[in-house]
């Protein structure tokens, strides 16, 4: 299986008919099994392009594309938001089972997926609270179970760690490493933060301001389990260097272009 | 110096709390208290019969009314028939205006037809609608439940209009990415993010549920709280209308209460 994300484009046309190009001729592929990470500054149409993957806004023109997948009506793709996108009257046990829930798994079974991931992402004991009860890292790893349990051939995750805290953030990197070396979902992550693109990608997507266009598809060439070691590898740091060149000097235009 | 003046010297300025009178104390006794002292206050004008008991009966006079009424039975007669009438109109109105709401709330044609028939219809007072209810539908039953049900409807349908408008759209996304339909979007995101005001609604409906029974009562029947009350005020028994207002006031505290503890079950995720 593949995604070919084909010759992209967006125009937002607003309700006075003015229009906002946001992605331009985005071209790329998700392989099996791949972490692609798509990184830009914010507003060059990273959830866009997001948002057109997951079937949840229609392009402009190009198309998303499933190869070698049977076409049946199990979902391609889940997300998971920034803002968790909890279902607030549902406990953790109920968001988690919401998707098999749709796609008609039987009751018992549908336990076992819950099980199963309520252990994978560390939610042992929580299973029976509702979301207003967790903290924001807790809200996440519920929603990446949730992503997880509705068995998405592609999992899209939209900057799902920039509303925690720094620390917060950093411990769910590592987790979010951990969970996919052990699933290894096709995984379009979508971030800000060329660390965070480094240290969790197979290839990293480097997007311009808006209208976003690819400036850069980097490989990373780094050895997995990935952990804490990693942040000190001058490979690491290479890699890192190299992104911040090209969205440097992105910022520095938009500044000039400004003042 | 140019702009230095001389600052008095102080020993030391202690920082106070300035929100200080924003906390407001609590007086748990003082309401029970200002309440017994009013009842007590009326009692002892009355018994002065410095007010003739006609226009204003003592409280223990009202309340051995109460009682007397209690024991022949009457009393229930007339709340079994307007309790009757409120809980028909009531549950037609909510299921109607809950329907409606949502229908109006997601899909634009009904919208587009819906909203100019509510807009037109909402402003006029139920009650100047009752003739003509009771020209359509007779003198009996029919128009004074069909009237309760036509107050309660508009503020469910508003209020559940509103609340489809203001469900989290990226619940709604949510819900679609992990394989929703419409239909079940509407069952299992939009319907429980409007529980909330669907009670608000409840809440506001019942209070001009207790109105519009009274005053329809008012108009043509021969039972209930509101018949009542008008026939205790033509032949002079001040005492059975007060007892008819008591009446009203605990019915309209029971059902707060009651869609208070339903609420409280129904929508646990809100503390
Ligand atoms: N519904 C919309 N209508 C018009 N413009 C939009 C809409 N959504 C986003 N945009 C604009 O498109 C650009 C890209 O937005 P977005 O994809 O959210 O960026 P990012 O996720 O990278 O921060 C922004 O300039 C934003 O203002
Ligand atoms: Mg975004």
């Amino acid at each position: 299986m593949k995604v070919l994300i084909d010759h992209i484009s967006k125009v937002y046309i607003d309700r006075r008919g003015e229009s906002t190009e946001a992605l331009q001729d985005i071209h790329f592929a998700i392989e099996e099994n791949e972490f692609v990470v798509v990184v830009g500054p914010s507003g060059c149409g990273k959830s866009t392009l997001l948002n057109i993957i997951a079937g949840l806004l229609s392009s402009t023109s190009g198309q998303v594309i499933f190869e070698g997948t049977q076409t049946d009506s199990r979902p391609h793709t889940a997300v998971v938001f920034q803002d968790f996108a909890l279902f607030p009257w549902r406990t953790v046990l109920k968001n988690i089972v919401y998707g098999p829930e749709e796609s008609g798994v039987k009751r018992k079974e549908q336990f076992e997926i819950a099980k199963r991931y309520i252990t994978l992402v560390g939610l042992q004991g929580f299973e029976n609270k509702y979301p207003h009860q967790l903290s924001g890292g807790m809200k996440q790893r519920v929603s990446i179970a949730r992503a997880l349990a509705n068995n998405p051939l592609l999992l899209l995750m939209d900057e799902p760690f920039s509303a925690l805290d720094a620390q917060t953030r950093t411990l769910m990197q590592y987790e979010l490493s951990r969970i996919w070396e052990e699933t290894h979902k096709s995984l379009l992550y979508i971030t800000h933060n060329i660390q965070e693109a480094v240290f969790l990608g197979d290839r990293v997507v480097v997007l311009s301001r808006r209208p976003g266009r690819i400036l850069d598809i980097i490989k990373i060439d780094l050895p997995r389990p990935r952990g804490e070691h990693l942040t000190l590898e001058k490979k690491y740091l290479e890699y890192a260097d190299a992104i911040w060149g090209h969205i440097k000097k992105q910022a520095r235009e938009a500044m000039e272009e400004a003042g | 110096m140019i702009g230095k003046v001389d600052q008095p010297r102080v020993e030391k300025a202690i920082v106070q709390d300035k929100t200080h009178f924003l906390q407001m104390k609590e007086h748990p006794w003082l309401s029970t208290a200002s309440f017994i002292a009013i009842l007590l206050l009326w009692e002892w004008v009355s018994q002065m019969a410095w007010v003739p008991p006609l226009f204003l009966p003592a409280p223990s006079s009202i309340l051995s009314e109460g009682w007397t009424m209690l024991k022949t039975g009457i009393i229930f007669k007339h709340i079994f028939s307007s309790l009757t009438r409120i809980l028909w109109g009531f549950v037609i109105a909510c299921s109607l205006g809950v329907m409606v709401g949502i229908l109006i709330g997601f899909f634009s044609i009904p919208e587009a037809v819906g909203n100019p028939i509510i807009a037109a219809t909402f402003p006029i007072p139920k009650i100047a609608i009752l003739p003509l209810l009771i020209l359509w539908l007779g003198i009996g039953e029919a128009s004074k439940v069909a009237v309760i049900a036509l107050g309660v409807f508009f503020p469910m349908v508003i209020n559940v209009y509103t609340g489809v408008k203001n469900v989290d759209p990226l619940l709604i996304k949510a819900a679609l990415s992990l394989g929703s339909n419409r239909a079940r979007i509407i069952r299992k995101v939009i319907l429980p993010s409007i529980l909330p005001m669907i009670f608000a609604g409840m809440k506001l409906g019942i209070g001009i549920a207790l109105l519009l029974v009274v005053a329809a009562e008012m108009v043509a029947a021969d039972a209930g709280i509101g018949f009542m009350i008008l026939t205790a005020a033509d032949l002079m028994q001040t005492k059975k209308l007060m007892v008819g207002l008591i009446i009203l006031s605990l019915l309209g505290i029971f059902f707060n209460w009651l869609f208070q503890k339903l609420e409280r079950f129904f929508v646990p995720w809100k503390q």
